[in-house]
């Protein structure tokens, strides 16, 4: 490394970055590294005070900040309520901003107005090792190589090979044998409906009667199970299946059903989980009977089978088949007959 | 411009001639007015008169002479109070120009002019009346079940405070944030344009409370500071990149800056 | 410069040298620090950008400490009994969730680091993205660095999957729904999806394992892979050396610039308190991911608005443009490629060409040099134009991933913007490298005239015989080094498909595909000025600026050698 000299201060010919291969007599010659400008602070002592005076005031500000947000940490005590929360949040953070910021802004100001800007050159070296350091790095290989016998003994190459390969799995296999619980992945297929379970409002679990829903009324719908049942894992699993959008249409708009006779009256249920990946498809629009998934927009239309009229779904939301009980209650007839949600391999299986 | 120049010109009509119908009922409603304070709870059949002439002027264009819908607009037999009082105190109607939905805007009725017009069409068919000042107060409803509620029910269109959200075709559903109590009550009565309806089966009453005092919560902001249009992680990623990166990159500039 | 300090062999006296001595008597750690102290680093604003992904991962690494004092990683259902939030009491939720609130409204200062921790993810993913740009604009992947640029693109990779990782772990509604989508793009995967879902969900989604799961990646793997990562990608810098920009004495066998100790690494620890700063500003001022608005994770509920973080808009983006007829069925088995194709193979594409691209320039360019001064974006069109469709495409995208917001901010159809989004994903690109490209060429002989003619002056001189010019001042050596001083590659020349005997030789139709791609790289380019056409400008005569014919474009196409117009 060398202080800012021109190494090469007159040369006719500069080969363009010292690459030896295009010898380019044809080309302008390097001028050098520009000069070197003083900075104001470097010839002006009292320039140079004046920054050594704000440097100082900036470290203090940090100071103050640091102090700031400590009294602000024990003098505000939040109560919970959002002002509260958000005043504490406030006055923390910008305490803590204006201290960080005051070291980082009087250590640049620092290092660009007082410290020296010279510049400097530092020579580089080829990126790869030298011909020789190669030569003895293989025969080292080649010695060990040798010493170990490996090629006059195929029994232990083919041997150590068989262990090192096998030796993972006795970690692997009980890993991937557990991770995946109990792998029955045929239970994409089942949700909780079944004949006679009821229909109830989501989250209140209120039981639906068919009289209680106007025409372009939208219910969003779980089987109706005990209460405390619905406080757990399992309940939470389930229910990613087993969520129903519960539309009434006008039955002269009605025009098809996805599944037959699975309507009752223009009420129509639909699973709520999206053909495409699953979201909650919710956006229910009374006028045009389209239902919008708010995540990528596929387009269902209730009126008409549930069919996709935009977006990235291919298939129907499957249809659970309703009819009332003697109570007036909604109540499923069935199953989905498909599984509900998003496409896999074995769907058809 | 010219075309929409023409269009203001068109639009002009229907307001001079609610002037004048304004003249004319304004004198009638001078003369034949109760007590303003009795009014709001009986209508009266001078109400419903008056309201009659504003809906001929405003209304029938659309709706049909006696509201019973036309192929442009439907019927409003049934459709109660509460839908016109949300529909017009909001001046979502009359509407002005076609679009993929009718958006709120200045109102064009007064309070009285709205309450005669809904007293109107409540007298042509049975449907839901005005919510009673008790059913929307926010202050007694519990805002953790209105949020559970809300989650459910609303927030897949208008977003999860209430922010809004858009809807297939350019429909969308508005921000609720400036929505009158009163308003959202209404709307969830009703089930306005492409709304669907939750009646008082499906959101009891007390339920729908809950969900205004969620959203009456909602206007204090949030805890962490700037709201940032509570759109979610869209809005928050411009503003790491405008405003975050943004300052980063400028003291990166500053420090690599030659000093004078 | 070692030898300023002085190396006395009596005792050090003052208790920095005696520790000094301490540690070099056992750890021989003299000849490393000899290395670093006054090591040379170029100065300039563009090398800062990686130091805002460095610093924004020591900020994570700091706020991140704090929340796991805070944060259980349970799925447990509990109740929620505190009063605050009013919106929240008496809810049942998982343990998670209720920890992520009870840091935020009981902890003094949690949401404050809350905040901190996920601005600092959004500029750390950003800060690499800048970065990037920044590498792959100026040729920085060059040899020898292609190995630090790999280094790179797999920690972007992992800044993702630690976004990702963290963004879920509240187990709110809106990151739940983007494990749902996770959970269906997985499933789509041919064969062993159903398999692959139940190994990520231990069993059906979402069970009760996702979360444990998450935090161990989240707090454990990823990081400690990022950190190995960071200090390869650190080392690899430091014995590489920094690159540099053009200019004058600047060449690919020096470094110019300041020393480390004092003057750079003032700077750059001064950089970390910038960035730590404005973080703590942001977090202190500006509300971000309130999960208490989702609410605890539920499979029913979703809100508008349902994105997940900037970084991974990209592939919400590819999703919603994705039409749904691609889904097929194939002997009973059902392929979901409109899941697939979006969701799996847009980004491997992505990925793949960020991995390859600088071995695929260094093949066509048949360049086996070390690059140590970077190249001015112009000099080289193709990759600059490879570059902003690249971005392009991103952007496009993350836009498409915002096509709801954009649809209300903008009163616009969300079908129209979906089916003009669909268009430009495939127009767009080739428009963008296109024009990008026509810019480069046109600056590049903009870069000609000016070395060739000079600076106008707006001085108008009348000669004696009536004639008018307009006096062009020269440019000074500075100026017109940076504009001469570049390689314009020519295509590759290949031997023969057959040698003088006429038997075919074995390669060279590889050979040959090899070359059409090397044309589309190098095919049109504008050769620097030489000493002797500026000559023969100035020969020209002094008027010579004034006759706009004479800037014919030095534009040569075609292999070969240049034929000029000179």
């Amino acid at each position: 490394m060398s202080e800012n000299q021109n190494p090469q201060p007159s040369h006719d010919v500069t080969p363009h970055g010292g690459d030896g291969t295009l010898a380019q007599a044809d080309r302008f010659a390097d001028p050098g590294v520009p000069e070197h400008h003083p900075r104001l602070a470097d010839s002006d002592p009292r320039a140079a005070k004046r920054n050594e005076r704000l440097i100082a005031l900036l470290f203090v500000v940090s100071a103050i900040g640091t102090v700031g947000s400590l009294v602000a940490y024990f003098a505000v005590r939040p109560d919970g309520t959002t002002e509260g929360v958000r005043l504490s949040t406030l006055l923390l953070g910008v305490g803590m901003a204006v201290s960080l910021l005051g070291i980082g802004i009087a250590a640049v100001h620092w290092a660009k107005t007082l410290m020296s800007n010279k510049e400097y050159i530092e020579e580089r070296h080829s990126s790869s090792s030298s011909a020789e350091v190669r030569e003895t790095v293989a025969t080292q290989f080649q010695d060990g190589y040798k010493d170990s016998g490996i090629a006059r003994r195929p029994v232990l190459l083919g041997s150590v090979g068989l262990a090192l390969a096998l030796f993972p799995l006795s970690i692997a296999v009980p890993l991937v044998s557990s991770v995946g619980g109990d792998w029955n992945v045929s239970k994409f297929r089942h949700t909780l409906w079944q004949k006679g379970t009821r229909l109830a409002y989501d989250p209140s679990g209120r039981l639906i009667k068919a009289a209680d829903l106007t025409v372009g009324s939208v219910a969003h719908v779980i089987p109706d199970v005990p209460a405390e049942e619905r406080e757990s894992h399992h309940w939470i699993t389930e229910k990613a299946k087993a969520v129903v959008l519960l539309v009434r249409l006008d039955p002269r708009d009605l025009k098809r059903d996805h599944r037959e006779g699975a309507s009752h009256d223009g009420i129509v249920a639909y699973s709520k989980i999206c053909t495409h990946v699953g979201c909650p498809v919710a956006l229910y629009e009374q006028q045009t009977h389209h239902l919008l998934c708010p995540c990528h927009q596929s387009t269902f239309d209730i009126a008409d089978g549930a069919k996709v009229v935009f977006g990235p779904a291919k298939r129907p939301l499957p249809q659970l088949p309703i009819t009332v009980d003697d109570e007036g209650y909604l109540v499923a007839e069935d199953d989905f007959n498909e599984p509900i949600g998003p496409s896999y391999w074995e769907r058809l299986k | 411009m010219k075309a929409l120049a023409a269009r203001r010109h068109h639009r002009l009509a229907p307001v001079l001639l609610m002037l004048l119908a304004l003249l004319v009922t304004g004198g009638v409603y001078a003369a034949l007015a109760p007590s303003p304070a009795a009014q709001a709870d009986t209508a009266s059949t001078a109400d419903i008169e008056t309201g009659k002439k504003l809906f001929q002027a405003n209304c029938a264009t659309c709706h049909g002479p006696s509201a019973e819908g036309t192929a442009q607009a439907p019927s409003l037999v049934g459709v109660g109070a509460a839908a016109v009082d949300f529909q017009v105190s909001t001046g979502r109607m009359p509407m002005q120009m076609n679009g993929p939905q009718a958006e709120a805007k200045p109102p064009q009725m007064n309070e009285e002019q709205t309450a005669a017009l809904a007293a109107y069409v409540a007298s042509l068919g049975a449907g839901p009346a005005i919510p009673t000042d008790e059913q929307v107060d926010a202050s007694l409803g519990d805002p953790a079940n209105g949020a559970a509620l809300f989650r459910t029910n609303c927030a897949m269109c208008h977003n999860a405070v209430g922010a809004g959200g858009a809807l297939s075709e350019g429909k969308f559903a508005p921000p609720l944030f400036e929505t009158s109590e009163q308003n959202i009550y209404q709307a969830m009565l009703t089930g306005p344009q492409s709304m669907p309806v939750f009646n008082d089966a499906n959101i009891t009453p007390d339920e729908k409370r809950d969900i205004i005092a969620y959203l009456d919560e909602q206007r204090d902001g949030s805890a962490g500071g700037l709201s940032l249009g509570s759109l979610g992680p869209v809005s928050e990623g411009l503003w790491a990149w405008i405003v975050g990166l943004g300052l980063i990159i400028g003291a990166a500039v500053w420090i690599g800056a030659k000093s004078s | 410069m070692s030898t300023t300090t002085p190396s006395s062999p009596a005792e050090p006296t003052t208790p920095v040298g005696k520790t000094a001595d301490y540690l070099d008597q056992r750890t021989k750690i003299g000849v490393l620090t000899k290395q670093l102290v006054r090591k040379v680093f170029p100065d300039h604003w563009s090398f800062m950008l990686g130091e805002i992904a460095l610093f924004s991962f020591v900020v994570l690494i700091l706020s991140g400490f704090f929340l796991t004092m805070f944060f259980e990683p349970s799925m447990a259902l509990t109740r929620y009994e505190n009063e605050h939030p009013a919106t929240m009491h008496g809810e049942l939720m998982s343990v998670a969730f209720a920890s992520t609130l009870d840091m935020s409204f009981e902890v003094r200062g949690g949401l404050l680091m809350r905040q901190i921790h996920h601005w600092s993810a959004l500029i750390f993913l950003a800060g690499i993205v800048v970065h990037m740009m920044r590498v792959f604009f100026t040729g920085a992947f060059r040899k020898p660095r292609e190995i630090n640029w790999l280094v790179g693109v797999t920690m972007m990779i992992l800044g993702l999957l630690a976004g990702f990782t963290g963004y879920s772990l509240p187990d709110d509604v809106l990151s739940g729904n983007g494990l749902r989508i996770t959970d269906g793009v997985v499933k789509s995967i041919p064969i062993i999806g159903s398999y692959l879902s139940y190994f990520i969900f231990g069993g059906e989604f979402p069970g009760e394992h996702i979360i444990p799961r998450l935090f161990t990646l989240h707090i454990l793997v990823v990081p400690a892979l990022l950190l190995a990562l960071v200090g390869l990608h650190l080392f690899l810098m430091v014995l590489n050396k920094h690159t540099q920009y053009p200019g004058g004495g600047r060449t690919n066998n020096n470094v110019v610039g300041s020393p480390a100790v004092p003057a750079f690494a003032t700077k750059m620890g001064g950089n970390f308190f910038i960035i730590f700063g404005v973080l703590a500003l942001m977090g202190g001022t500006m509300a971000i991911n309130n999960v208490w608005n989702y609410g605890p994770y539920d499979p029913s509920p979703v809100s508008a608005g349902a994105q997940p973080d900037w970084y991974m808009l990209f592939l919400e983006g590819s999703l919603r443009l994705m039409p749904g007829q691609a889904e097929i069925v194939i002997g009973g088995y059902t392929l979901s490629l409109n899941v697939l194709i979006p969701a799996v193979v847009v980004p491997g594409l992505l990925f793949t060409f960020l991995f390859v691209y600088p071995f695929i320039e260094a093949k066509v360019t048949g360049d086996h040099r070390e690059h140590h001064v970077l190249d001015r974006p112009r000099n080289v069109p193709v990759r600059t134009g490879l570059g902003v469709a690249f971005l392009f495409e991103f952007i496009l995208l993350a836009l498409a991933g915002s096509n709801d917001l954009i649809a209300t901010h903008f009163s616009l159809s969300i079908n129209t913007i979906t089916w003009v989004f669909r268009i430009l994903f495939f127009v767009g690109p080739v428009l963008a490298f296109w024009i990008t490209k026509r810019i480069c060429l046109g600056l590049q002989r903009k870069d000609r005239e000016l070395v060739l003619h000079g600076h106008e002056t707006g001085r108008i001189v009348r000669f004696a015989n009536g004639e008018y010019i307009e006096v062009h001042r020269p440019l000074d050596e500075q100026e017109r080094w940076l504009r001469v001083n570049y390689d314009a590659h020519a295509p590759l020349q290949i031997e023969p498909a057959a040698d003088a005997r006429g038997v075919k030789r074995k390669g060279y139709k590889s050979d040959k595909r090899w070359q059409r791609l090397s044309r589309f790289f190098y095919e049109d380019r504008v050769e620097p000025v030489t000493p002797a056409e500026l000559a023969a400008a100035h020969s020209h005569g002094e008027h010579d600026e004034l006759e706009p014919t004479h800037s014919a474009p030095e534009l040569v196409s075609g292999s070969g050698d240049a034929e000029r117009e000179h």
